[in-house]
């Protein structure tokens, strides 16, 4: 059933409408992007994690070059919750797209109270961060603990009638166990995911080439793992999963979801072709059409299978 | 940590001022052992760069691949009226050879322009440009600028030995006195730098110093400048991600006026610093 007319972009993620499944990771735009693309196209405008605390950041050099990644040991530079209200709200303001926080802290307190400080009607939804490597910790988070999860994701939906999504870390044996807390906790979705712990060593010079030694690696060379997690999760629960790792435009965004995922996120591709977003939802749009399809929620979950059930081999590799 | 008031206003969905510009390479050859000069036409949001700003350069790839993250080169030349920018660079690795592949005709695809340039004070009367190496491609434009704006420019071009003194066509181009201090003749050593730096200014007092590329060199502008009591300005580098002040990659402490220091983003609130900003290195 081909239609002529443009095909419905827009996907539900929980009590929202978004008017297309893209929108940018967390940390990985600022103000600096208004200047360049018209980020009132995105489905949404998902802002930089703040602290309760002001916090500086790791010590530089904070990001290496990795083939088809980068690495990046960036923490949390924050400018604390008053600064979000009060300018980078409003930097946005000119934007038709819902904005999204980004919230992380040391305590599961000081996440809930943090939800509750920041929760304000010009935020359609709160991201809780639970999956930034915590390096001071040797690179464990509160993401890779479900009890630690679970309190963190209880207190924040307790504190807050925003929609609560909680993005998860793939640094994790099983990442559909967290799916499933972040789903009984009562959040709206899952961000599958957070950049994968990692480390860059420079040979010649016998040093590490992050000031705080390890890093997030993202980028292309990531979206095979994240994509196959998004399989996962999106298998294990009925919240929308958000498909985050490696996305270079329509046609990466398009394999999350055909692997399941109900939107996604563009991280590290923005600071190279900072296009990449408005381009992929013109590129789904196209796809849309390509295959007859009236509207790209359809592409959720809309793998087929190589083989015939009865023939599929069990072995997982 | 507190925001700088120096970020540009967000002017959030209104107009681009910051393009991906594709750029035709006009002409990409080595002007000595080690740095090329390429000439690329260019768009008009491109020819709106000023002295300081930087380019973010998608490099093509070489043997070693593709480069994967953009790399930052200052702006050298502004050619408003042959619709053309120019970058002086050093061939050093991946990025940069992928650079000096390009030939004429081939496109070449600039990010910006991006970050906070030179301000010149209004009143400005007499320049000191103290330059080395990397660091002469960011003081051309601003040569043309002061002399635009009325200003005299005396630029301090210091090098390794005589064949790597870069740029002195570039800024006599743009009405400048050009002095060469190099290494193998002891001239570039602050202490023979400093008396005749203060000679030149017992002469034709500055009013406005701008340094970059040396240590030394800051150093020196920075101990001048206090002791002149004038006002100056450092361009500053540092690896970077998105070059858009998006990933805090880029970041360098700047002392603040009332003690302390905080980290600002060479990219979005520099390249550009005051020297009382900036921290030797
Ligand atoms: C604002 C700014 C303006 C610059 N202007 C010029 C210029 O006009 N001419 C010129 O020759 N060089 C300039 N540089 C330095 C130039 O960006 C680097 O020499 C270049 O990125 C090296 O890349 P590569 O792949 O060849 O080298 P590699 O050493 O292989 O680079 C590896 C990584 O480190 C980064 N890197 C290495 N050195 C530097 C550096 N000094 N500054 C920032 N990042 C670095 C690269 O971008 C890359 O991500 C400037 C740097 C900045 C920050
Ligand atoms: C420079 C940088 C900063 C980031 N900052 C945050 C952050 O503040 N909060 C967060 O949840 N994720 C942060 N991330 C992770 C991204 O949101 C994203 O999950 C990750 O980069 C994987 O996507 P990608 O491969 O498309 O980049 C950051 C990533 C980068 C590269
Ligand atoms: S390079 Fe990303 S903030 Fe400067």
């Amino acid at each position: 059933m081909v239609t002529n007319s443009a095909p419905d972009l827009s996907v539900r993620i929980g009590s929202l409408t978004l008017k297309n499944p893209v929108m940018p990771a967390s940390g990985t735009i600022a103000e600096g992007m208004t200047q360049v693309i018209d980020m009132g196209r995105l489905g949404a405008i998902v802002l930089k994690t703040i602290t309760p605390d002001l916090r500086q950041g790791t010590l530089p050099p904070r990001v290496a070059e990795y083939r088809d990644a980068t690495l990046f040991s960036i923490g949390i530079p924050s400018k604390g919750p008053d600064y979000l209200l009060e300018h980078t709200l409003p930097a946005y303001a000119a934007c038709d797209a819902p904005l999204v926080a980004s919230v992380s802290a040391d305590t599961a307190e000081d996440f809930g109270k943090l939800a509750a400080y920041i929760s304000d009607p010009r935020i359609a939804a709160i991201e809780a961060n639970i999956s930034c490597p915590n390096l001071k910790a040797d690179g464990r988070a509160f993401g890779m603990d479900p009890e630690a999860t679970r309190e963190v994701l209880e207190r924040m939906v307790a504190a807050t009638r925003i929609p609560v999504w909680a993005k998860l870390t793939p640094n994790v044996g099983d990442i559909t166990v967290f799916a499933r807390v972040a789903e009984e906790a009562g959040c709206e979705a899952v961000i599958v995911g957070n950049a994968i712990l990692g480390m860059a060593v420079d040979a010649e010079a016998m040093r590490p080439r992050l000031g705080n030694v390890m890093g997030g690696l993202t980028g292309p060379a990531v979206k095979p793992i994240l994509l196959r997690m998004v399989h996962q999760c999106a298998k294990a629960v009925q919240i929308p999963v958000i498909g985050c790792g490696g996305i270079t435009g329509g046609e990466d965004a398009v394999e999350y979801m055909l692997a399941g995922a109900t939107a996604v996120q563009v991280g590290t591709a923005n600071f190279i072709r900072p296009h990449t977003m408005t381009e992929a939802v013109d590129w789904i749009a196209d796809y849309c059409t390509r295959h007859g399809l009236s509207a790209a929620r359809e592409i959720t979950g809309a793998l087929r299978p190589l083989h015939a059930p009865a023939t599929a081999p069990t072995e997982t590799v | 940590m507190p925001d700088t008031a120096l970020s540009p206003a967000p002017e959030a969905c209104a107009g681009f001022p910051i393009e991906e510009a594709l750029c035709e390479i006009v002409s990409n050859d080595a002007v000595n052992a080690e740095y090329r000069l390429m000439i690329a036409r260019a768009p008009e949001a491109a020819l709106r760069a000023r002295a300081g700003q930087f380019f973010h350069l998608l490099c093509p790839a070489t043997e070693a691949g593709q480069p994967f993250l953009r790399r930052p080169m200052s702006i050298y030349r502004i050619d408003p009226a042959r619709g053309e920018i120019g970058f002086l660079y050093k061939v050093t690795g991946k990025g940069t050879r992928g650079l000096a592949t390009l030939r004429p005709g081939e496109m070449l695809n600039a990010l910006g322009p991006l970050g906070r340039g030179f301000t010149l004070p209004a009143d400005t009367r007499h320049v000191m440009i103290l330059g080395r190496g990397v660091g002469l491609a960011t003081m051309a434009p601003l040569a043309r600028l002061a002399a635009e704006s009325g200003a005299a420019v005396t630029a301090v071009l210091s090098a390794r030995s005589p064949e790597l003194v870069m740029s002195r066509g570039e800024l006599e181009a743009a009405g400048a006195r050009v002095i060469e201090v190099v290494d193998t003749d002891g001239s570039s050593a602050p202490e023979e730098m400093e008396p005749r730096l203060a000679a030149l200014h017992a002469e034709r007092a500055f009013d406005y110093i701008a340094t970059c590329g040396s240590n030394r060199l800051f150093r020196l502008a920075r101990g001048l400048a206090r002791s002149w009591g004038i006002p100056g300005e450092i361009a500053l580098e540092q690896h970077m991600g998105c070059g858009l002040g998006m990933c805090y990659a880029c970041v360098i402490p700047v002392a603040l006026p009332g003690g302390g220091e905080e980290y600002r983003r060479v990219c979005w609130d520099g390249p550009v610093f005051t020297l009382e900003e900036a921290k030797g290195w």
